[in-house]
């Protein structure tokens, strides 16, 4: 596979631009933002997200979908990250949809059709601490009847309380620390025994605190094998993380743009910013380290969607590099942006927030270059 | 059997390329490249270093492979894209060593294949393509580096010739070398239109060159005088008083060559190569947290950059990238590898200092080291390439 968008993928990327640029453009966010939108997210837009098929791109033609790959989940979440578009997409669409591609068929045909639609929404329970490590789990599952009874605290559970269903992780076997023993499941919304507790981000995003405290589930709900879920988790994380990479990306080459067009405008001391070589040196640097990031995502990407095993090691490759880069570029964007890029009024800074939270989501850079010395042994 | 039938052709390459590299590259020239004498730089003086080496240069020149995406008329074999990247990778698999490596293949070459007439073509890239002339590169002066379009060397018209005189400074193993492709000034009152591209022999009188001892101990560079040096007028690239195209044609050849440096010897994890040297803690992690934090930085860094310096090649070869790109590869490459060697140093401790000794193979960590320093000057400076990104890619005023 050449490094390089074929063109169906710079198709799909022309139409996502358009269409994200047209109706989710960061005064879209604001807007949202100031009416104190309790979901985080327009349901509107999440319908049209549907519509424009974007929400079958990982789900199996058999099952209605695109059967596309991550190189084009990769090429809508750039477009969203560029834009600042709040969406369920990345849980829902991509990581969500990864994990339930490893379920039974009752589960695809028991969600598939509504994201198909944009109407259902899935948020994922798996992080239980303030940082993510996700063979920490221990929440637990332990069995009751003809299913399993949880209880446990989940954390950073974005869009939690807008949605149909929560992907959980949770014990069944082992203690916290091991991969074995793990098992996923999708809770119902509505659930006996389980409450949530939302709260704004930094990004303006809603993320919620889930306690889970009994809650009763039937066998159906689990995704998977029971005490095998580190397979089906981890195929969620790696499309999540590879498609918070592609957002990320996408968030820094926004902010970069918005920041290399004001060193054209802005004048002081008699001439544009730009002339200065103390900023056109930063902003060259910023451009290299932009590009080389997209590559490693594509790379990511396109190492997933051929079943390489070294798709691994380029995932936590990809996400280092793309949260190290887009922080980088958001930092410089407001410095370089001056007092105005302080005020509130100023897009600029809403992209420093989306990048710090993106950069936690599915482990920051420092858990990932962790990873990378990991499998490399050392 | 099935399989067979729904092969694509460059499947079958592939197949092909496998079963000719199994059969004709020597087992010696699997082995990783370890001294400076492991590669083959061809040339009048050369002597290789053993029969494999020669065998090996024979064999890939009879097939075109020492220039695998050249025409076959020029010493070439003639490969697509696709194929020459096939070919790049079955060699990488079985750790095939190139056949030959010149500055006549990664810039002379491609400079003639944009700018040289039929005749210069057929004779210099097919000399270049057998590894019969080995080329060195006659650009920056004394007082003349990053300004390079400041040079001095005058070539005066004698009509059928030119007579040159001036000096060269940083001229890559003029000692070594047969002939030189030159930047010379034919015309005094034009800045950028007054250079030309010459090329000629470095036997031709009045040519001398004298070694520069670098801060590694070794001398990779000359400095290169010319003293009335007679250089017939056939002998130049491209139109009079234009060669600053031909010259920024090829320096983009010679950034993308030295980007690649980056990539270091095709082990993807230097952390991993540290673990003899540090040692592991109960954990089985390198026994130093923070040296272990930076190599997993740099590890990242290495293997993101791998992917851009593929994506690279993919995209100049189809055309899509932006013509300024090499800037940006040659200052990522060449920081990234000063970097690379930094951690070399810091990993290995009291041993890499070692300067002379047997074990250090006559250090060679330090050697190499200080070596790299050069990298992010050589062939235009780090800050001359942020320069061209802030100007060409970023359009930032004034640049």
């Amino acid at each position: 596979m050449p490094m390089y968008l074929n063109e169906d993928q710079a198709m799909l990327r022309d139409s996502a631009r358009e269409f994200l640029k047209s109706e989710a453009p960061v005064s879209h966010l604001r807007k949202l933002r100031d009416d104190n939108c309790k979901d985080g997210f327009r349901h509107a837009l999440w319908k049209q997200f549907g519509e424009m098929g974007f929400t079958g791109i990982l789900i199996g033609e058999d099952d209605g979908g695109l059967g596309l790959g991550h190189v084009e989940a990769g090429v809508v979440l750039e477009e969203i990250g560029r834009n600042l578009s709040p969406s369920p997409f990345l849980t829902t669409a991509i990581a969500g949809v990864s994990a339930l591609n490893h379920g039974g068929q009752h589960l695809k045909d028991k969600f598939f059709p509504g994201i198909l639609a944009g109407n259902t929404v899935l948020a994922l329970a798996i992080d239980e601490g303030a940082k993510h490590r996700p063979a920490h789990i221990a929440t637990k599952a332990e069995r009751s009847g003809n299913g399993f009874k949880l209880t446990g605290q989940k954390q950073f559970v974005i869009q939690g309380a807008s949605a149909d269903a929560l992907i959980v992780a949770a014990r069944t076997a082992g203690s916290p620390g091991e991969t074995d023993g793990i098992t996923l499941f999708a809770v119902d919304k509505d659930a006996a025994n389980m409450s949530m507790d939302s709260a704004r981000l930094v990004d303006s995003a809603m993320a919620a605190h889930v306690t889970l405290d009994g809650v009763e589930v039937d066998g159906d709900a689990v995704i998977g094998e029971v005490d095998n879920g580190w397979q089906v988790l981890s195929a969620l994380l790696r499309a999540g993380r590879a498609g918070s990479s592609a957002e990320l990306v996408g968030v820094g080459a926004g902010a970069m743009d918005m920041t290399v067009d004001y060193l054209k405008q802005r004048k002081q001391f008699g001439r544009l910013i730009g002339e200065f070589q103390a900023l056109q040196h930063r902003s060259a640097h910023l451009y290299s380290e932009m590009e080389i990031a997209r590559a490693a995502v594509l790379k990511a990407q396109q190492l997933l969607d051929e079943g390489k095993d070294s798709a691994e090691v380029y995932v936590s490759v990809a996400k280092a590099k793309a949260g190290r880069t887009t922080n980088l570029v958001v930092r410089e964007g407001v410095q370089m942006h001056g007092g105005i890029g302080m005020t509130d009024e100023y897009d600029i800074g809403f992209y420093m927030k989306r990048d710090r939270a993106l950069n936690e989501f599915m482990g920051d850079a420092n858990f990932h270059a962790g990873r990378v010395a990991e499998i490399f042994g050392y | 059997m099935r399989e067979r039938m729904t092969m694509s052709d460059l499947d079958q390459f592939r197949l092909d390329v496998r079963e000719w590299l199994e059969a004709n590259c020597p087992a010696e020239m699997r082995e990783p490249v370890r001294g400076e004498d492991d590669v083959c730089w061809g040339g009048r003086n050369w002597t290789f270093k053993n029969e494999a080496q020669k065998l090996w240069l024979e064999r890939c020149v009879a097939k075109g492979y020492t220039v695998p995406d050249w025409p076959k008329a020029y010493g070439g074999a003639g490969l697509s894209a696709g194929e020459a990247k096939i070919l790049r990778q079955e060699m990488a698999r079985i750790n095939a060593r190139p056949p030959l490596s010149s500055f006549g293949i990664w810039m002379l070459g491609p400079a003639l294949l944009h700018f040289g007439t039929e005749e210069q073509k057929v004779h210099y890239l097919g000399q270049i393509a057998r590894g019969e002339i080995r080329w060195c590169q006659g650009y920056s002066e004394p007082g003349s580096g990053s300004d390079l379009v400041s040079l001095q060397t005058f070539g005066e018209d004698k009509g059928d010739h030119w007579n040159v005189n001036g000096s060269k400074i940083w001229t890559s193993y003029a000692d070594k070398c047969d002939w030189i492709f030159c930047l010379v000034r034919t015309d005094k009152t034009n800045k950028y239109q007054g250079i030309s591209f010459l090329l000629f022999d470095m036997e031709t009188p009045g040519v001398s060159t004298k070694p520069i001892k670098l801060i590694s101990g070794n001398s990779p560079f000359c400095e290169t005088f010319f003293d009335d040096v007679v250089v017939p007028k056939e002998q130049m690239v491209g139109p009079l008083n234009r060669g600053w195209d031909v010259a920024k044609y090829l320096l983009g050849h010679e950034r993308e060559m030295i980007s690649g440096g980056g990539l270091g010897d095709g082990a993807p994890s230097l952390g991993a190569q540290m673990l003899a040297s540090i040692g592991a803690n109960g954990l089985g992690q390198l026994d130093d947290g923070l040296l272990r934090a930076e190599l997993a930085q740099f590890d990242v860094d290495a293997l993101a950059f791998k992917a851009m310096a593929e994506r690279f090649t993919d995209e100049m070869k189809s055309g899509k990238g932006h013509p300024a790109q090499p800037n940006m590869m040659k200052y990522a490459g060449t920081e990234l590898n000063k970097r690379r060697h930094e951690l070399v140093m810091a990993g290995n401790g009291s041993d890499a200092l070692e300067w002379e000794s047997e074990a250090s193979k006559g250090g060679a960590k330090a050697r190499n080291w200080l070596r790299t320093k050069a990298n992010s000057i050589e062939g235009g400076t780090s800050e001359v390439m942020l320069n061209v990104i802030a100007k060409r890619i970023l359009d930032l005023p004034g640049a």
